[in-house]
């Protein structure tokens, strides 16, 4: 039982980061039917530029709380300006075209921007220094649950019920919402959906970013390639829980960070990516449109 | 001058052409109505108009404004709705919020407030159902609310697309007697598109028949309904 509890939060956690990661596939999918495949990629260079940043801001004698927060938002500015852009330069010309063209893209940019860290960065792993606090109160549990854990688990929790406040509240989550029903028809209200995309992105890139320095933090290294199986992982968690459902990309993401925890756990750690997979292909034969997915039914 | 003109309009849908070259007027304060069969490109019109499928050539002309190149949202500001083909309610918001989304542009929370009560006056089946989302409704309450969507933005024109089709025939009656009213109590501009030409000929002032793409005749609305040929074509006597 003890076993099991640990296992269990420990793929919590996991399932927290999958999130933040498979909430920005699942939002721009909702609204341009895209799969974004270069959004792993935005969760990468996140991680890096809170690497930068926050070893610019650490030798220059900061307080840690301070490299933290200043690395964060910085990181989470660059990576929204980057997925700002990739979608007005990559997505935006191909829009009406046929989906495979949109779908291509996206690919390129992945490679784009996987082989441009590579060449401006490193091919080798680097160290990730964690600037996040350690909780002492926590020791007596650290065999279950270890602060970054924690702070992975808090961190997600509230995101979440901003982003959940922002959809349900605020205008342009209603004009999200709109635009992801019927498009045209949010035009024909006066939506600008050129704005309320490139909003869709913003968001999700932020999200992705904050995920990113997370999982660094935890994992204590970074390297080019990391956005690659992430990116994989978050997406196989999106599908999972109905793409283009936001409560399903968060449902899907813990599903499979349990899958892949107790799956290490009780049978072997070989196989910690399979998990993923095999779970994908079981749920899809059974319910080919996701855990909360709705079918499309067109009422003539 | 008209409210509403269309130059010499000429709309594709990638190689195909759908608009071969329509010219309509509608002059503020009236009902007029463009008629003709499935195909006939009647739909394309209105959302040439709209700018969602822009036109190729020719030009559109609102209060004598160019706006052909102006992006959808903008046209909206410019005070036209539509109340599109087969309702288009966003299924997954309640019913309030469509209304809501109808008044996207709008900052007046008190003018929002008082039109929202004023449709649910007109229609106070909406009000019983204003918490249960649009996907639920039926086909009539689904074409009530669509209207009123587009009434919540205070519209100076409003474009409707076959408010008749699937319904039945006291509901058509209802929503015919509804459009009438908008237009004498709100002083609103409409160009109804129809394949009921004659329920729709008979509130209109005016009527353009449209055949393939082209307007094929224009006349006022009590000429075209004594014409021989429209009455063959479109009225089945």
């Amino acid at each position: 039982m003890e076993y099991f509890l640990k296992l269990f939060l420990s793929g919590t956690a996991k399932g927290s980061i999958y999130a933040l990661i498979a909430l920005g596939y699942t939002m721009v999918y909702g609204i341009i039917q895209l799969i974004n495949f270069a959004h792993g990629e935005i969760y990468m260079i996140g991680g890096f530029t809170a690497l930068i940043f926050g070893g610019f801001f650490f030798s220059k004698g900061m307080p840690v709380g301070f490299v933290l927060l200043f690395s964060v938002l910085l990181s989470i500015i660059y990576a929204a300006a980057f997925g700002y852009t990739i979608e007005k330069i990559a997505y935006r010309p191909l829009r009406g075209k046929p989906r495979l063209s949109a779908l291509i893209s996206a690919i390129g940019v992945s490679m784009v921007l996987q082989n441009f860290v590579l060449l401006a960065q490193t091919e080798k792993f680097l160290p990730f220094p964690s600037y996040l606090p350690e909780f002492k109160w926590l020791q007596p549990y650290k065999e279950y649950i270890n602060s970054t854990q924690l702070i992975i688990l808090g961190v997600t929790a509230v995101i979440m019920v901003l982003l959940t406040f922002l959809i349900k509240f605020t205008r342009m989550g209603k004009a999200m919402r709109a635009t992801a029903q019927d498009m045209h028809m949010a035009q024909l209200v006066g939506v600008d959906i050129n704005q309320v995309i490139s909003m869709t992105f913003i968001i999700g890139s932020a999200l992705a970013a904050i995920g990113g320095v997370l999982i660094c933090s935890y994992m204590g290294q970074i390297n080019y390639y990391i956005g690659f199986i992430a990116g994989i992982k978050a997406f196989v968690a999106a599908v999972l829980g109905g793409i283009g459902s936001i409560p399903g990309a968060v449902l899907g993401s813990f599903v499979l960070g349990w899958t892949e925890s107790l799956g290490t756990g009780y049978i072997s750690s070989d196989y910690e990516d399979a998990f993923a997979f095999i779970i994908l292909i079981v749920i899809l034969l059974i319910k080919p449109e996701g855990i909360l997915g709705r079918t499309r039914r067109q009422k003539v | 001058m008209a409210l509403l003109e269309l130059k010499d309009v000429h709309t594709f849908y990638g190689n195909i052409q759908a608009l071969k070259g329509i010219s309509i007027s509608v002059d503020e304060g009236e009902i007029v109505t463009l008629i003709g069969a499935n195909g006939a490109g009647k739909t394309t019109t209105l959302m040439s108009i709209c700018a969602i499928t822009p036109l190729r050539s020719g030009q559109i002309l609102l209060n004598g404004k160019e706006i052909s190149r102006v992006s959808p949202n903008k046209i909206v500001k410019m005070g036209v709705s539509q109340v599109p083909e087969g309702r288009r309610i966003f299924p997954q918001l309640s019913v309030s919020e469509n209304l809501d989304m109808g008044a996207f542009l709008r900052t007046d929370k008190e003018g929002i407030k008082r039109n929202m009560e004023e449709v649910f006056a007109i229609f106070p089946r909406l009000a019983e159902r204003r918490n249960q989302l649009g996907g639920t409704l039926s086909g009539g309450e689904q074409q009530m609310l669509a209207i009123s969507r587009a009434l919540m933005a205070n519209p100076h024109l409003l474009l409707l697309d076959e408010p008749s089709l699937g319904l039945a025939p006291l509901v058509v009656q209802n929503i015919f007697e509804v459009i009438q009213k908008i237009n004498k109590e709100r002083k609103t501009t409409i160009l109804l598109v129809e394949q009921n030409a004659n329920m729709a000929l008979k509130i209109a002032n005016k009527g353009y028949v449209m055949q393939n793409g082209i307007i094929k005749s224009a006349d006022t609305a009590a000429h075209l309904l004594e014409n021989e040929e429209v009455r063959k074509a479109y009225l089945g006597l």
